[in-house]
């Protein structure tokens, strides 16, 4: 497909947070070549119902995601939990009603995290921007391990002028971020996030990146909680070259 | 189940979190367990085949539970020996203590058992005046020290050296105060001495099993110390103690679960020893028991067949799961307040104990799916304790706060043009309150996330709102 018609799942903490993740997903997209769209009737994929044990109110995010999706060539989010909560769960959630299977699998099998899709469906490369800097690469648990990214971030990271990429220990083990796990269960979250960015700070990177908000919002404030001077970005706004704004949770220059 | 504190899960955890030599000890431990079995794996390519075989083979089994455990029953009796059928740990409790009373039995020794947790028979036997006495190093460590096993496999792995060296010395009062016992191969050496003479007083072994073979009416047990084979070769009674969902169909099947267990478990390709019992020992048998006892335990299980829960019937009960699970690394095994901690006691304990004592279990994880990729049997376990969730959601056991906030927060994403607006103004207060920081370091209704972190500040204008405007 040339030029596809590409819906963007821009998710809710993107959305809310971090408007310049969009921004910077429209970008990579336009880029490799899509017509990106941003379909109206959005919000979010559902999840904190999901993993609440709330199935009525999933299943009626679930309904609205997919109407507002279905008819695009590709759905594509900058975050590898909302996309797995599309491709992998919806399916699963209407597996006893036969006329929303079918239209969750459709969407399901049309729907991709940003930074594979760039990789595994528009055959990108190499991306043409530039970052001055050591950077440490977190994979969030979702996209590691329900849509198997882990090459795909590191392969277009090579490829961006000036950035060196440090390996973090464990980069596989979760960040104790978890949606509402990590206010529910706050004291567990805080041993796993101290734990992720104590290895985190012993990799000398300056910048951590990451391809899921939650996680990022999560580790972003632990580390200037303790004061670690590391600034904190999703791996779009690397590849896009969009790095002027300042990194999650801090402050503007002027 | 006596002594749950698995409602109390939070206060566990920050009691547990709070506690550093079990944070030394897991630390050392996590790498040991999560790097064996990473090696292990990468030395047998077809691993990953051998866990769908056994995956299957465990369904099968549990499809056809009623045939395997009667023929089962057959071969024990065909080969000298006696079944007994226990619904519940009272059941299973009283069926020992008749058998150790028609031996007079003062003295049992025990090899390593979750069954024997999950019925709490040591205090069953302490309490009608039987001493009991566990041979597996571990589980005299904590013996000694008057603990709960903290993991499945390895139940003294919270603690330091120092703590078990401390606990040695107050208990084995003979010891020279100048004998070395800081290594464990001394502080294991000193065990050994103790149970030597032990193993020769017992009249009744009990052991578990971890697998059952229908075809010969064995029972099987894995250990590296042969604590095991001294527990249930020396008494002139042996009683197996294992739960139903354990029984394989042949002795064939039952080396395919052996092939992945050890390399689940310890990163082993096999553990020391794996000891096959058949019945009492025979006129031709150098030695072995009088008699042969298996205690076959439901405790609920038949309740959790064909349930959305059934797929946790297939556990081998290797460990992997709570090897590689950051919440019980955190917190520990004994924060989980029962038998079986992590992840696979998160769905199990609540199928047994009741999801209004185990509620808080299934939701004490972030769904990082790290057991679901080590599971040698393939249990999908955090869609198994999501489905906890559901149950608890339907029956309105969710915390009411969290129950309303998740309610409301669903009534607006359900109204995407409300949500816009609403979110819309919001962020653009939050924004311009962060400004100058760019986080926040108090939120009122976030001091879940603010207690321990910064909260960034929103950038201001939504997504949607910028993207209205760029149009």
């Amino acid at each position: 497909m040339a030029n596809p018609r590409v819906a963007l799942f821009v998710t809710c903490l993107v959305d809310l947070f971090r408007p310049s993740v969009g921004f910077a997903t429209v970008k990579l997209l336009e880029d490799a070549g899509c017509a990106v769209e941003v379909p109206r009737q959005q919000t979010c994929c559902g999840q904190p119902a999901y993993n609440s044990g709330d199935k009525a109110d999933t299943k009626a995010i679930a309904r609205q995601v997919i109407e507002a999706f279905e008819g695009y060539d590709y759905t594509v989010a900058p975050s590898g939990s909302c996309a797995g909560m599309i491709s992998k769960h919806y399916p699963a959630l209407f597996a006893d009603d036969p006329e929303w299977a079918e239209r969750a699998q459709k969407l399901a099998e049309r729907t991709h995290e940003l930074v594979s899709f760039l990789t595994d469906v528009m055959g990108v490369e190499a991306v043409a921007s530039q970052f001055d800097g050591a950077v440490t690469y977190h994979d969030s648990c979702s996209g590691l391990r329900e849509l198997s990214i882990h090459d795909q971030p590191r392969r277009l990271l090579g490829s961006v002028e000036g950035l060196h990429l440090r390996e973090l220990p464990d980069a596989n083990v979760c960040c104790g971020f978890g949606g509402t796990f990590c206010v529910k269960y706050a004291d567990i979250s805080d041993r796993m996030v101290e734990t992720k960015i104590t290895q985190v700070i012993e990799t000398g990177a300056d910048t951590l990146l990451a391809g899921d908000l939650g996680c990022l919002m999560n580790m972003a404030g632990k580390l200037q909680r303790e004061g670690a001077g590391i600034q904190v970005r999703h791996v779009a706004e690397v590849l896009a070259g969009m790095t002027d704004k300042p990194a999650i949770g801090e402050p503007s220059k002027d | 189940m006596s002594g749950s504190t698995t409602s109390q899960f939070k206060e566990n955890a920050v009691r547990q979190l709070a506690d550093v030599d079990l944070r030394q000890a897991l630390t050392k431990s996590k790498g040991h367990f999560t790097g064996g079995r990473q090696n292990a794996m990468d030395k047998l390519p077809e691993f990953d085949a051998l866990r769908d075989q056994a995956r299957d083979l465990k369904d099968h089994v549990l499809e056809n539970l009623d045939f395997y455990l009667e023929t089962y029953e057959q071969n024990v009796i065909a080969s000298g020996g006696q079944v007994h059928w226990a619904r519940t740990a009272k059941d299973a409790q009283d069926i020992v203590l008749d058998i150790c009373r028609s031996v007079d039995a003062t003295s049992v020794n025990k090899g390593k058992s979750m069954i024997g947790e999950e019925c709490d028979i040591n205090e069953a036997l302490e309490a009608n005046g039987i001493r009991a006495v566990e041979t597996d190093l571990g589980e005299y460590i904590i013996q000694i020290r008057n603990e709960r096993p903290s993991h499945i496999i390895a139940p003294a792995v919270h603690l330091t050296k120092a703590q078990v060296e401390t606990s040695f010395r107050e208990t084995h009062t003979h010891l020279d105060p100048d004998r070395i016992l800081e290594e464990p191969p001394t502080l294991l050496e000193e065990a050994r001495t103790v149970l030597r003479k032990k193993y020769f007083e017992a009249e009744v072994g009990i052991t578990g099993a971890n697998f059952l073979v229908a075809e010969t009416g064995s029972s099987i047990i894995v250990t590296n110390e042969g604590n095991g084979d001294l527990s249930q070769l020396l008494p002139k009674v042996h009683i197996v103690l294992a739960s139903i969902e354990k029984v394989v169909p042949t002795l064939e099947d039952a080396s395919t679960f052996l092939r992945v267990l050890a390399r689940s478990a310890t990163g082993q390709d096999f553990s020391v020893y794996t000891t096959v019992s058949t019945g009492p020992r025979r006129s031709t048998d150098p030695d072995g028991p009088e008699q042969y006892h298996v205690i076959l335990l439901d405790n609920g299980r038949t309740g959790m067949l064909g349930t959305e829960f059934h797929e946790m019937l297939r556990c081998i009960r290797c460990g992997a799961c709570m090897n590689h699970c950051p919440v019980y690394q955190s917190v520990g095994g004994h924060a989980y307040g029962w038998v079986y901690p992590g992840p696979m006691g998160a769905v199990l304990s609540p199928s047994l104990l009741g999801v209004d004592e185990a509620g808080h279990l299934p939701n004490a994880s972030t769904f990082c799916g790290r057991c679901e990729e080590v599971c040698p049997v393939r249990i999908p376990l955090p869609k198994l304790m999501r489905h906890w969730r559901e149950r608890e959601f339907e029956r309105h056991l969710t915390p009411r706060a969290a129950r309303t906030g998740i309610r409301l927060w669903a009534f607006f994403a359900q109204r995407p043009g409300l949500y816009q607006m609403a979110t819309g103004l919001q962020m653009r207060l939050m924004g311009w309150m962060g400004r100058r920081k760019g986080r926040f370091s108090s939120v009122p209704l976030a001091k879940g996330w603010t207690k321990y972190r910064d909260l960034p500040a929103p950038e201001g204008k939504t997504f949607q709102q910028q993207w209205a405007g760029r149009k």
